[in-house]
This record gives structure tokens, C-alpha cells and sequence, in this order.
């Protein structure tokens, strides 16, 4: 089957076509835990183009800081590993917000997203991290392979802003 | 250690208890050192009532929910107690999104408010 270019949603038929994609960020980094407010400050760099609301943009900040941080205490715990963050927008202000690591991966997703479940209690970890990924974005999905990684993608659609 | 977006100072209130300011952002980078300067003067002082004002944060993730729970804990064993006081607007997002507003005592209005 040929490879069409660009992404539609032939993959969902009944659904209409998706947005196209207006512009894209791909950012790598070091796992290394000054990177996550590096990763919150270019997030919040990128997205002024569509100027968000203040909540708006806290809340994109707050839920990639915990995908990062998910990384770099959970996917590398043993080391330094690559984080790959990816951020498109699409014309109808739809944020698609992608963090991948090549980590150790997650055993049991579903178990992973309970609020209040942590592998990390020592470290004083809270286990909200997904909570607050899902409670902030529209939709969230994770994809984990244990021993390959994670690909956590959050998608989050803003308001229209009112033309001056 | 590279340097974080957070500052902490504090204040010995006699005969027993102690006030944390907390401002700029709490992440995990943030927490780590937070949790160390916060825990050496509980451990110093041993008090009966911490109360960690939160009035100054621009931004905390679930790292920042982590670090009261962990000095909550620290508290009790201490046998005192934990307050939170003034938290800005992204904290206390962050307490009722997760719940955490019903499991620590929040003082709010403590001073005069600065605008939201």
C-alpha cells in the first residue's frame, strides 16, 4: 500500500479528516532533571503563536513537565537516556503534544495511570503524574513496551482567541 | 548542582513552630534540594508546627504535591502538624485537582491577598 503523505485519518474512516498540520517542534535532550523546565519553557516559547490563555498554557506547562519528569525518574532510572519531545499544531488550534523515551517501559499501563500508584515512594513521588496529564489535556494515550519505551501523546484543542 | 527556578527561606516562630516560604516553581529538579534544606532544619529544630507558605509559586507539577506529602509524613513523626498557607492559584489547582486539598489543613488569607 502506498504511503500517503502527511497525516490524515485514513485509519479511522468513519471520522472527518483531520486538521493540517500549521507548524512543528522536535526538541531531543538528556534525560538530566534541569531539562524539565527547559522542556516547559520551549513548550511555552512555541505555543505564544496561538496565544493561549494563562490556564491554557499552565496547564500544557504542568502536564509535559510531569511526562518529562515520568522519563527521567522512571524510564532511565538507571541512567542518562534520550528524551524526544515533539509538538505540532494543527490549524484548528488543536496542541499534539508526543514525549518519547527508550526507556525501561511500563509493565501495566492501566495500573501506571491509577491515581496515587507509584513505583517511587521513596523519592517522594505522588503518583498523580498521569491524573494530571489526563486532567489537563483533552485526550491522553500511552504506549509502553517494557524494555523499549514509552510514547505518552496528549492532544489538547484551545479556545479561539477573539481577533483584535 | 544546577542551580533551580526555586527559592526557600525561613522563619523560626517561638517557642515551637517554623514557617516555610517556598517561591518559584516546584518540579522534580526543584524538589530535590526543597525536600534536603526543608528536612535539615526539621530535623534541627524538631517543631511542633510547620507551616509552609505557598503564596509565591508560579508553577508546581505533581513533584510539589510529593514534597508535602513527604514533609507531612515528616511532621508526624515528629509528632507536629503541617499547614499550608496562601496558595497561589496553580497550587491550589493543583490540591483540588488531586484531592490532596482534603487530606492537609490549608490556611488561606493569612495576609492581604495579592491579586489573582
Amino acid at each position: 500500500m502506498p504511503r500517503t503523505k502527511g497525516k490524515n485519518n485514513s485509519r479511522h474512516p468513519g471520522r472527518p479528516p483531520l486538521s493540517p498540520v500549521t507548524n512543528e517542534l522536535k526538541l531531543s535532550f538528556p534525560s538530566l532533571s534541569v531539562n524539565e523546565g527547559f522542556a516547559r519553557a520551549a513548550l511555552g516559547a512555541f505555543l505564544a503563536q496561538l496565544d493561549p490563555t494563562p490556564t491554557e498554557l499552565v496547564d500544557l506547562k504542568c502536564a509535559l513537565s510531569e511526562a518529562v519528569t515520568n522519563c527521567i525518574v522512571h524510564a532511565y532510572s538507571d541512567g542518562i537516556g534520550t528524551v524526544k519531545l515533539s509538538v505540532s499544531l494543527r490549524a484548528d488550534r488543536t496542541v499534539i503534544i508526543e514525549v518519547r523515551d527508550l526507556g525501561r517501559g511500563i509493565p501495566d499501563v492501566a495500573q501506571a495511570r491509577e491515581p496515587l500508584y507509584t513505583t517511587d515512594a521513596a523519592g517522594e513521588r505522588s503518583g498523580m503524574g498521569f491524573t494530571v496529564m489526563e486532567s489537563f489535556s483533552d485526550k491522553l494515550s500511552v504506549v509502553s513496551k517494557p524494555g523499549h519505551g514509552t510514547t505518552v501523546k496528549m492532544i489538547k484543542r484551545l479556545s479561539e482567541r477573539k481577533k483584535l | 548542582m544546577i542551580k533551580s527556578n526555586c527559592t526557600l527561606t525561613f522563619e523560626k516562630n517561638p517557642p515551637d513552630s517554623i514557617t516555610v516560604s517556598v517561591s518559584g516553581e516546584i518540579d522534580h529538579h526543584a524538589a530535590v534540594s526543597l525536600r534536603r534544606d526543608t528536612d535539615a532544619v526539621l530535623w534541627d529544630y524538631a517543631p511542633k508546627k510547620l507551616t509552609i507558605d505557598m503564596s509565591g509559586i508560579e508553577f508546581m507539577d505533581s513533584s510539589g504535591l510529593g514534597f508535602i506529602m513527604g514533609r507531612y509524613d515528616v511532621m508526624r513523626k515528629l509528632g507536629g502538624v503541617l499547614f499550608i498557607r496562601d496558595p497561589s492559584p496553580c497550587v491550589e489547582k493543583m490540591l483540588k485537582l488531586t484531592g490532596f486539598d482534603r487530606r492537609v489543613t490549608v490556611i488561606k488569607n493569612s495576609k492581604e491577598r495579592q491579586s489573582v
